[in-house]
């Protein structure tokens, strides 16, 4: 009973010494570099095609419900801007990244790493005298932490660009009406504010991912359950940042 | 020389080791022995620092692995290579990539030199055209080869072997002795093979140490394991023997 009541604080203790781990063995540059390079490949660009698509479509589908619910009241069309893309830039681009990339970046980190302790691929890393967890934890967490905000970029351009495509493409408003409102209510704090959510989100996906995979126990079935948690996890985390990040940023 | 002292180890409420001592002669090649689940694998692991012992020490070198700061222990860890039961290959690379590995990372050889000391390898362990192959394209026996040929790439002192043969029909698992043998003799390595195949054993070890409920039951040379007048090791390796063909009446039925 005591240890089932103990086993949170155990995890959440042995995650921050992983990470104190990881973070520790930054010096060891040439032990991870090209596995840092290739992290981001996977992570980021592999990731574009479907940022894009998710970005886009929800900044498409976002000013035609926003020029919808606006449709009866007497506010200018300009407005429908001034919602979407600070929505897009606060919200949506860091959030809807975050969720997509949690499935598909975290659960396959987890699984990844989950195979390599359960077929003895990390025990065969450490008796070669290399450190494990600077070789495959710290550049997977930090390409999480430089391509995030790359993602998130990208996603805001695309979705921006997707609500401007729909409401031109739909007869909503123009592009100048659509301009003009993102202009008036324009914030320069908002795009620091959506790197910082997504920097935090990347760091959020990529360290649960790679530590419910380094610690992996059992075979198949331990590898299915830790990809499962993180994913499920990293969502989880990612809305309670989500929210102390506005409420003590904004 | 490897020195096992008073070796403990539970994971939770079960005891694995209990007062395990164990003294590994240079240049020697030990079998570790005992039936399944018995605790020798556990016990290897503690040979390389992979397992903590939660009393006891474990000396290599006259170094204790189990007190020394992480950076030593990497330090002491590049005298081994260690043939894992499954192999260990890494998946996304190739089988010369899987080889060049350590060489890459430990040793300050040119790509050239890499290259010609991994052909060395793949050969020495009869695997010379794998190179290009994933270990997913190759059988249990090559994947154990090309993880031998990994395991022997920077030269190591001790060789420990997880169940070298398990799983391997017998002509491939006199393959893998004979190259447990010839690695032995050429490379003057030491050799430490945790191992219920007693065929194996009988091939390739100097001595045996026998693990049965949770202790070192009986330590000695291979030839004295015969003239035991104990029950245990007597029904462990008479049972072996049987299974494997080698005891004088295991080819007479009653």
């Amino acid at each position: 009973m005591t240890d089932r009541l103990l086993a949170p604080l155990h995890a959440i203790g042995t995650y921050f010494i992983l990470m104190g781990r990881a973070f520790a063995s930054v010096r060891e540059v040439r032990t991870y570099w090209s596995n840092f390079i290739t992290q981001m490949v996977r992570i980021g660009v592999e990731s574009i095609p479907i940022v894009a698509l998710a970005a886009a479509f929800t900044g498409a589908v976002l000013t035609v419900q926003t020029a919808y619910q606006l449709q009866t009241s007497f506010v200018p069309n300009t407005i429908i801007g001034s919602i979407v893309v600070p929505s897009m830039m606060l919200e949506l681009a860091a959030v809807i990244t975050a969720f997509i990339l949690a499935g598909r970046v975290g659960a396959r980190i987890a699984a990844e790493l989950g195979t390599m302790r359960v077929s003895e691929q990390i025990d065969a890393l450490e008796v070669m005298g290399l450190n494990s967890i600077s070789f495959l934890i710290l550049p997977r967490v930090l390409a999480g932490v430089v391509m995030f905000p790359a993602l998130y970029i990208f996603a805001c351009l695309i979705g921006i660009g997707g609500g401007l495509g729909i409401a031109e493409a739909a007869g909503l408003l123009s592009t100048t009406e659509f301009i003009e409102g993102a202009r008036q209510f324009y914030q320069p704090f908002d795009p620091y504010f959506g790197l910082i959510k997504s920097i935090t989100f990347g760091f959020i996906i990529t360290s649960i991912a790679c530590y419910k995979g380094y610690y992996t126990k059992g075979g198949a079935e331990g590898v299915g359950q830790s990809t499962t948690e993180a994913a499920v996890q990293s969502c989880v985390f990612v809305l309670l940042a989500d929210l102390a990040l506005a409420v003590l940023l904004l | 020389m490897i020195q096992i002292e008073h070796l403990h180890k539970s994971f939770g409420d079960l005891d694995v080791l209990e007062d395990v001592s164990l003294n590994i002669h240079e240049g020697e090649t030990l079998a570790i022995i005992g039936h399944s689940g018995s605790g020798k694998s556990v016990l290897m692991k503690h040979i390389v620092g992979l397992l903590s012992p939660d009393k006891g020490r474990v000396l290599v070198d006259d170094v204790d692995i189990c007190s020394v700061p992480y950076e030593r222990l990497r330090e002491v860890r590049k005298h081994f290579g260690v043939l894992f039961q499954g192999g260990a290959l890494f998946d996304s690379m190739t089988s010369e990539e899987n080889v060049a590995f350590p060489l890459e990372y430990f040793s300050s050889r040119s790509p050239a030199e890499i290259k010609a000391r991994v052909a060395e390898c793949l050969e020495l362990v009869r695997m010379p055209d794998v190179g290009p192959k994933k270990p997913a394209e190759l059988s249990g026996g090559m994947r154990k080869r090309v993880a031998l040929a990994r395991a022997i790439a920077l030269e190591p002192k001790y060789i420990l072997y997880d169940e070298p043969t398990s799983g391997l029909d017998p002509q491939t698992s006199n393959t893998i002795d004979e190259l447990i043998q010839q690695l032995a003799e050429e490379m003057n390595v030491t050799s430490v093979v945790v191992t219920h195949d007693m065929h194996s054993v009988f091939n390739i070890a100097d001595r045996a140490a026998f693990l049965y409920g949770k202790n070192l039951h009986w330590v000695g040379p291979i030839n004295a394991i015969h003239d035991r007048a104990d029950p245990v090791l007597d029904s462990f390796v008479t049972a072996s023997e049987y299974h494997v063909g080698t005891h004088p009446t295991a080819s007479s039925p009653s």
